[in-house]
């Protein structure tokens, strides 16, 4: 069979690789996302003191780090059988918050705009931040890169460092907020909210506002259903850092609504010998292979999906805007996948609506920010909403606190299989025998994992304003058939 | 001066390094104006195959972050060194090994087995595993090796530039940029951050170091001005390069070193060892032995970012 | 042939060197794998030499120092006495068994007690087999 490879896939944290298998005709008989890496933190992160992984976790990812170092850190809050004081909570929930807003603005830009913004199939030279800074000007771009520095400085603050913090303890945080931190994470955010407008405004002016656009969105080749799983408060709203876990069927309807200590219940793991990534699906449908539906195990996370499992957001902004996106798309749940970029900026209005609420609670500069631990350590599980999806940190100790076992389910992880398969429908819907495979094709193809923004929000796009793009054709015996390629020197 | 080309790569990386060199926000279009970036898969869409074309020693500088632990990378390692007049270690995990080599303490069989048979979440009754060659309906899938050992990138190829930290800090990053623009690189070998210890630079209180006890960093709240080691609390400050602006100190968190060993160390989780037993200042044998109890996971502690460049480089098994 | 262990022996000026000179000028008989490395205080050991050793192909380390409350320097073999127990403890990690690495004390005058040690390690480590595996 003849075989499209594109190696390594770019624009997203991780290394990957998709395999593209044509038919005798020249239509997609297969295609595979592999993932070629795995690091062991499961493994070696035994034997380790259970409070030090939320400093090791983070290494998992460097774009959300962040987002280890807080599920890390409520799991050894539950190892420890420790409730930190309320203002701890808090003083976490605030440094999160900035850290969606970090991640959601790197993604968004750098990576989502360019495609609207200049176009699907435009010129490889244009499609990238600084097209996008020609065609909207360098204000917005020095305006992006303000605010995704200010969510940046807010978390170095709190946390020493912005990628990497350090601050998570079991029963608080190492550090307390003053007053002037507190008021200049208030302006910072104040100016945050009003990004979060102005990222939806520029989304309604550039993509809802164009039929193309909305076509693409609403259209067949990025469509699939599956079910659909988020974190919600008490009052099944979407929230990042703490809640419950909510799984709503491809009609909408709750699955079911779980603890995060009872993960395992709800969400198992298949493996297939061709990736080294796995493959959650839900145990109560069961594994029924690469295919979407009510039938199916697999299911979704991250801002789409989350929007889909809640009921709602809980700050008046996002909330409309939430309402309008439903009304846009026809419905909840919305399957089509595209619509992910539009939650996403959804979200970054949340996240700053939040961000800014607890800047202005009383209590955030309360300087007693710790309770010590003094219960025998034992097990615990720690979940929080990873910008790109729901994350499990598990972990178990000996009576001294040192880690016997880890498991770890992570965000993008969960979304393996839907990523697969929404591969698979855009190469079978875009690649048709007789019709010749361009750069402009191949991006599409791209487009379909990249709305799942997977565990890699990087900020710039191509910055020579070049796209060198190379797609090799080999027969089944490896021999090269054809070679398209622009911009290869 | 004629643009220089620049590629950035990451191997067994977690993408901390990618982001730190976008957090020099505005600088990254000073970048742009002296370097075409001519490959970085984190953010643009060169392939492998377009490295593979270039002539050698076009690339300028390469700055590679990520340790080395499987054949991919190191294939990768090698191609980037043959291309590039230049290679930089660019990270805690290319100059050390990192925390990704704290997987020296297993080996490949013990992280499949947890991660493919063992993990409680899994649904695996026929013990399926990655393989290196799958043979699937329509063809073969091949997927790199995973090796026992995590490397670094001197270990595979020869490197001209060490910049510590995880990740480097944005100041040290536009020091390169600088030396780029000027074209007044550092002599060949050269470690970016101090010449000195953590300590010299740490604005604590440093009165006298004797400590009877020791505590893990959950266990007490420390005072906020004073040394944290003269507090008993762990810091790998004394045997660790400085540079780094004490963040983590910042937040009253104790060094893990993550800028490797200072100057004239060779291994520096063995001068860590000798320094806390050193200073732990107790001769009674039933003492002595508290003392061993009290620090727990000393080769986690001690080599949290350097174990692939220690003395030992991994576990015997 | 069997396998011969080679133990490294860090010795100090002042009592544990001239035990084991003394053990040589009476004709001691004792296992004959010991490296000796003089050194002036069991207390300049640093743990870095002892990985060293290993690395470049020792079975086994032995450190020897003078007794408690006798130190040349007076302080020196308590820090030692502080860090080899420590140093075990890490090596355990490393996959090196407990019995590859001795810490103890000799006087100048005992010559005997040299022997004993060196024989005891000696056989200990032989048992072990190498420290690199094939």
């Amino acid at each position: 069979m003849k075989r499209i490879v594109i190696d390594p896939i770019t624009r997203l944290e991780g290394h990957g690789r998709i395999d593209i298998f044509l038919d005798d005709a020249g239509n997609v008989a297969n295609a595979y996302l592999r993932i070629p890496e795995l690091r062991g933190f499961e493994r070696f992160c035994e034997g380790r003191p259970v409070e030090e992984l939320p400093r090791i976790t983070p290494r998992i990812c460097g774009v959300c780090p962040s987002a280890h170092h807080m599920a890390s850190t409520k799991a050894v809050d539950a190892v420890f059988h420790v409730d930190p004081p309320q203002v701890a909570k808090k003083i976490r929930e605030l440094y999160y918050c900035a850290h969606m807003c970090h991640s959601h603005i790197a993604h968004f830009y750098a990576l989502a705009a360019p495609d609207f913004v200049l176009g699907p199939t435009s010129d490889p030279a244009q499609r990238n931040i600084l097209g996008l800074i020609a065609k909207v000007g360098v204000d917005i771009g020095l305006e992006v890169m303000k605010n995704r520095a200010n969510a940046q400085y807010i978390q170095e603050v709190i946390g020493g460092k912005a990628t990497h913090s350090v601050c998570g303890l079991p029963g608080g945080v190492s550090k307390a907020i003053t007053e002037e931190e507190r008021s200049d994470f208030e302006d910072k955010a104040k100016t945050m909210v009003e990004f979060g407008k102005f990222s939806l405004k520029l989304f309604n002016d550039v993509v809802l506002s164009n039929k193309e656009y909305v076509d693409l969105i609403l259209g067949d080749i990025y469509y699939m259903t599956s079910y659909y799983m988020g974190m919600v408060d008490a009052n099944n709203k979407v929230n990042f850092y703490d809640g419950d876990i909510r799984v709503v069927d491809p009609e909408g309807k709750e699955l079911v609504k779980f603890k995060p200590a009872d993960y395992l219940e709800v969400i198992a793991e298949h493996t297939e010998a061709w990736s080294y990534l796995k493959f959650p699906f839900l145990k109560k449908v069961g594994w029924k292979g690469f295919v979407d539906g009510m039938d199916s195990g697999v299911y979704r996370v991250a801002p789409l999906a989350r929007l889909n499992a809640a009921d709602g957001m809980a700050t008046p902004l996002a909330q409309a805007e939430y309402e309008k996106m439903y009304s846009t798309l026809g419905g909840k749940p919305a399957h089509h996948t595209l619509a992910n970029h539009w939650a996403r900026l959804i979200e970054l209005q949340y996240a700053a609506e939040r961000l800014l609420e607890l800047c202005q609670d009383k209590e955030i500069t309360d300087p007693n920010v710790r309770t010590l631990p003094t219960a025998t350590p034992t097990e615990g599980v720690g979940v929080v909403e990873a910008p790109r999806g729901t994350l499990f940190h598990h972990y178990q100790t000996d009576a001294n606190g040192m880690v016997k076992k880890v498991n770890l389910i992570v965000a993008t992880g969960n979304n393996n299989a839907a990523m697969c398969i929404s591969i698979k429908r855009a190469a079978q819907g875009l690649i048709k025998a007789g019709k010749v495979v361009t750069e402009g094709i191949l991006n599409m193809i791209e487009m379909a994992y990249r709305a799942y923004d997977p565990c890699m929000a990087c900020a710039t796009h191509s910055l020579p304003g070049q796209m060198p793009l190379e797609v090799v054709i080999y027969d089944s015996e490896g021999k090269e058939l054809d070679r398209l390629s622009q911009y290869i020197s | 001066m004629a643009k220089l080309n620049l590629a950035i790569y990451w191997a067994a990386s977690c993408g901390g390094c990618d982001i730190a060199i976008l957090d020099t926000n505005e600088r990254i279009l000073d970048i742009a104006e002296i370097a075409d970036i001519v490959f970085w898969p984190i953010a643009l869409d060169f392939k492998y195959s377009d490295v593979q074309a270039m002539a050698d020693k076009s690339i300028d500088i390469c700055l590679f972050n990520g340790a080395v632990r499987n054949s991919e990378q190191e294939h990768i390692a090698k191609l980037l060194r043959a291309k590039s007049k230049a290679m930089v270690a660019f990270g805690a995990c290319a100059c050390f090994g990192g925390v990704p080599a704290l997987a020296n303490f297993t080996n490949r069989a013990e992280i499949f087995d947890r991660a493919y048979i063992k993990a409680p979440s899994n649904d695996n009754a026929n013990h399926t595993f990655p393989q290196t060659l799958t043979k699937v309906e329509e063809g073969d899938l091949e997927l790199p090796e995973c090796y026992d050992t995590v490397l670094t990138l001197a270990q595979v190829v020869d490197v001209e530039y060490f910049v510590p930290g995880c990740p480097p800090p944005v100041d040290i990053i536009n020091k390169i940029v600088d030396a780029l623009a000027s074209g007044q690189l550092p002599p060949v070998g050269s470690v970016f951050g101090s010449d000195k210890a953590l300590c010299d630079e740490c604005d604590r209180v440093k009165e006298e170091k004797k400590i009877t006890r020791i505590y893990r960093p959950y266990q007490i709240i420390p005072d906020p001005e004073k040394c944290l080691l003269e507090q008993g609390i762990i810091c790998m400050g004394p045997a660790t390069r400085g540079g780094c602006g004490q963040r983590c100190i910042n937040a009253n968190m104790p060094c893990r070193g993550c800028f490797g060993p200072p100057p004239g160390v060779i291994d520096q989780g063995a001068k860590m060892l000798s320094a806390i037993a050193s200073i732990y200042d107790v001769k009674d044998e039933a003492e002595v032995k508290r003392m061993v109890e009290e620090v727990v996971d000393p080769a986690g502690i001690f080599y949290r970012f350097g174990m692939a460049d220690s003395m030992l480089k991994r576990k015997r098994m | 042939m069997s396998f011969e262990p080679r133990i490294v022996a860090f010795l100090c000026n002042w009592c544990s060197y001239r035990g084991a000179d003394l053990a040589g000028t009476s004709r001691m008989k004792s296992a004959a794998n010991v490296r000796p490395i003089r050194v002036m205080c069991s207390g300049r050991v640093e743990p870095v030499l002892i990985l060293k050793a290993f690395k470049v192909g020792a079975d086994g380390v032995l450190v020897l120092g003078c007794h408690p409350g006798d130190c040349h320097y007076a302080e020196g073999n308590y820090k030692a006495a502080r860090r080899m127990p420590l140093l075990k403890k890490m090596l355990e990690q490393f996959g090196i068994e407990d019995e590859r690495v001795r810490l103890d004390w000799v006087s100048a005058s005992d010559g005997v007690r040299f022997v004993s040690i060196v024989d005891d390690i000696t056989a200990k480590v032989r048992e072990l087999g190498p420290f690199l595996r094939s």
